[in-house]
């Protein structure tokens, strides 16, 4: 059973709901039509959906902007919601690009893999993905006020991982490593000036941009991870405790200004 | 100190038969330029720190002061100008990229200059538009292949349209770059004059969702402040891919700018470097541009029209081509003398094409593609007046944005020190002592007459044409000739020598 302590955020939260779950068949519909249709469904007061069949329909959840909750039978496309403010979105399958693509608040949870710039210049919300992500990783991720994004990836990601991050969360626990792997991704952090990635597992400091500092966790660290691998855990129906035992690093900013010294004045 | 070899770009004169020592200098100018001394009881001047905005000459109540270039700055000749040695100086003391503000100043053929408008003599004769309706209203948006008809009604679906009572918007200058009185006094008169102002990047102050009618939001790399609630306010939304004075590079908002009220409007916390990188990190193809348009058209339910926005180089007619292709309904393309609230010096200068022949390149190409109908084409820099609005409609534009026209109006002296962030007019800052200079009353008052202003001449124009619609206008280059051009820059204008 996980502890619920650690999840102090709502959207981390899997609900139970019993309400009635509505079942749309996305087969043959183009994007556009799927969409209508669902915001049609949430604006008569739908706040469970089932999407079946989905093949490749872009912008899914992005019109929603209620805390309904989706789940996603096949595979979404490119920019699952994009914009996406409120919705709890579950992808039975993999995710292809643009997911969360500046998101502002809800969740999107990825029963596989996604592909490149997921969460990019996300402010808000969380991704979890259960397996492995593609390139540039939370690019640009931002936060404000009481907004921290956060992404989490159950295996690796791939080049420039939180590249001109400039807050919230990133943590990938490398459960696909073999024994003696290092994380596969380079240019970790280019350009980083704000927020905080987590890696879990062995990586080289070569790989890491030269922006970013490595430090070992403390206790807000800790409980800042605790909270995502249990929330990882719960969506994915995994035990926290061995994702929790590990090296764990810290890679944080050097300077908020990066581009303090670059001009005549 | 160490000696600074650079000498000052102005020198005051205060005429001390004048001078009441009021202090009314020392106190407008953010620079510090002048000082008083209060055991001789006058008022001294440094003459280095001047960057020639006037606003003491302009206020000095008893008009002591007079502010002239330095004539014997350097030794200067045609080669070394004055300002590359100053250049060489200030980068040899600093070891930084230079930075400036507004649109390139160096001397490149301005091509509006070299056009000149027909009227009627004679034969067609001319309407005169004191008497008779001229109609300047412009809609922006793709417009439909063909308009179908059934029981007399309309059946073709149109896309959604900007209605515009002016061919004239105010282009994007984000609260950050402009002052919040600026930004409120250029959507007042949006409202005021039936057109619109943009946002910028910078997302838009819950005090100004009001205009949203009359506002355009846009959507940059950086995607500051973009949410579902800024994308829904507005009346239309612009992708920025690029901009006249800096083509091809990013930029960023320096932390000590993002105060309280633009760490919210922009949504990221107080003091941190806001970067806009060059590139959206979601485009990197036409398709991927397709990709984001109809992400907003998603996002706000097909109900407003999507502008993309570029600068205009070298190969823009290809550019704009696939743009239209890609869904937007609007193109907006930023000439080589498009302003900036900053960018690096070389950059601004050295990056891009002049709008007149980016505009007549794409308006052909898009012609001769038979796809011009599918967007709207709006062009920027620099639009100094009347005239150049004329011209560029005559050569195929549907509107254009004003900016730099738009802050002289309120008050700006183009001392194109934008991005020191003390403009004296109260425009181009965020410090309170300057930005109550600049009242959103008298602001939105200045821009709506020189809108108004610009409309009676360009009536008056067309009237002299034996026009009484601009949509006659649009793209009729044979109401243009040139003067002083050689034959590819007449046939890249399209257009004919005065005489022929």
């Amino acid at each position: 059973m996980v502890d619920l302590r650690w999840l102090t955020s709502l959207d981390l939260v899997r609900s139970e709901s019993s309400e009635e779950e509505i079942e749309v068949d996305a087969r043959r519909l183009p994007y556009r039509t799927l969409n209508e249709r669902l915001a049609e469904l949430v604006r008569q007061g739908a706040s469970r959906l089932r999407v079946l069949a989905v093949s490749g329909q872009r912008y899914l959840g992005t019109n929603l902007m209620a805390p309904v909750r989706v789940a996603i039978d096949g595979v979404p496309g490119n920019d699952l919601g994009a914009f996406m403010d409120g919705p709890q979105i579950e992808v039975m399958g993999d995710a292809q690009d643009g997911c969360g693509n500046t998101m502002n608040s809800g969740l999107i949870a990825v029963h596989g893999s996604v592909g490149d710039i997921a969460g990019h210049s996300m402010r808000g919300g969380t991704i979890l993905v259960r397996d492995n992500a593609g390139y540039r990783v939370g690019i640009h991720m931002k936060e404000y006020g009481e907004r921290c994004p956060a992404i989490v990836i159950g295996g690796t990601a791939q080049h420039f991982l939180g590249e001109y991050m400039a807050g919230g969360v990133i943590l990938v626990l490398g459960r696909s490593l073999e024994t003696g792997d290092i994380h596969p991704s380079r240019y970790i952090g280019t350009g980083m000036h704000g927020g905080v990635i987590y890696l879990r597992g062995k990586f080289d400091e070569r790989f890491l941009g030269k922006e970013v500092g490595v430090a070992p966790l403390d206790d807000d660290d800790w409980a800042t991870v605790r909270q995502y691998v249990f929330a990882y855990a719960r969506y994915f129906d995994e035990d926290p405790e061995p994702l929790l035992r590990g090296s764990y690093a810290k890679l944080y900013p050097r300077t908020r200004r990066p581009y303090g010294r670059l001009y005549a004045y | 100190m160490v000696l600074s070899y650079t000498m000052p770009a102005f020198v005051i004169e205060r005429d001390l038969s004048r001078c009441i020592s009021c202090q009314v200098c020392v106190r407008q100018c953010a620079n510090d330029v002048h000082v008083y001394d209060i055991e001789d009881d006058c008022v001294h001047s440094q003459d280095a720190q001047c960057v020639g905005c006037h606003r003491c000459v302009t206020l000095c109540p008893t008009h002591a002061l007079s502010v002239q270039r330095n004539p014997l700055a350097f030794r200067a000749h045609a080669n070394w100008s004055d300002q590359a040695l100053r250049n060489i100086y200030r980068q040899a003391e600093s070891g930084g990229m230079l930075l400036t503000g507004m649109g390139c100043d160096q001397p490149y053929r301005i091509y509006w200059d070299h056009m000149l408008l027909n009227a009627s003599q004679v034969t067609n004769p001319s309407i005169d538009p004191m008497r008779e309706p001229m109609e300047l209203t412009t809609y922006l948006g793709a417009k439909p292949e063909r308009v179908a008809f059934s029981d007399g009604r309309v059946e073709t679906e149109v896309a959604p349209q900007l209605r515009l009572d002016v061919p004239i918007m105010f282009s994007a200058m984000s609260y950050g770059s402009i002052s919040f009185n600026a930004c409120e006094s250029l959507a007042r008169a949006s409202r005021e004059a039936g057109t619109f102002y943009n946002t910028g990047e910078g997302g838009l102050h819950p005090a100004l969702y009001q205009y949203g009618a009359n506002t355009i939001a846009q959507v940059a790399s950086g995607r500051f402040g973009v949410h579902l609630e800024y994308l829904n306010a507005v009346a239309a939304l612009e992708i920025k891919i690029g901009q006249g004075a800096k083509p091809g590079i990013g930029g960023h908002l320096p932390g000590e700018k993002v105060t309280p009220d633009i760490s919210a409007t922009r949504m990221i916390p107080v003091g941190t470097d806001a970067l806009s990188p060059a590139p959206h990190h979601d485009i990197y193809s036409i398709e991927d541009l397709r990709q984001l348009i109809y992400a907003l058209k998603e996002a706000t339910g097909y109900a407003k029209p999507v502008s993309v926005k570029v600068a205009a180089v070298h190969n823009i007619a290809p550019i704009a081509s696939g743009i239209v292709r890609a869904g937007a309904d609007i193109v907006a393309i930023d000439g080589l003398r498009g302003g900036t609230g900053a960018a690096p010096t070389q950059v601004r200068n050295n990056v891009g094409i002049p709008i007149e022949l980016a505009l007549a390149a794409v308006d052909q190409r898009l012609r001769d593609e038979g796809i011009r109908h599918r967007a709207s084409l709006v062009v920027a820099g620099s639009i100094r007046s009347s005239a150049d609005v004329i011209k560029a409609i005559a050569l195929g534009a549907d509107a254009v944005y004003v900016a730099t026209s738009a802050l002289v109006a309120m008050g700006c002296h183009l001392c194109q020190n934008c991005y020191t962030g003390k403009c004296n007019w109260g425009i181009a800052t965020q410090d309170p002592y300057l930005t109550k200079r600049l009242n959103s009353d008298l602001g939105a008052q200045r821009l709506t007459n020189l809108l108004r202003a610009w409309s009676l001449e360009i009536k008056e124009m067309m009237g002299g044409m034996g026009l009484n619609a601009i949509e006659s206008l649009r793209g009729h280059r044979d109401h243009l000739r040139g003067v002083g051009l050689n034959q590819v820059e007449l046939d890249t204008l399209g257009i004919r020598a005065a005489g022929q």
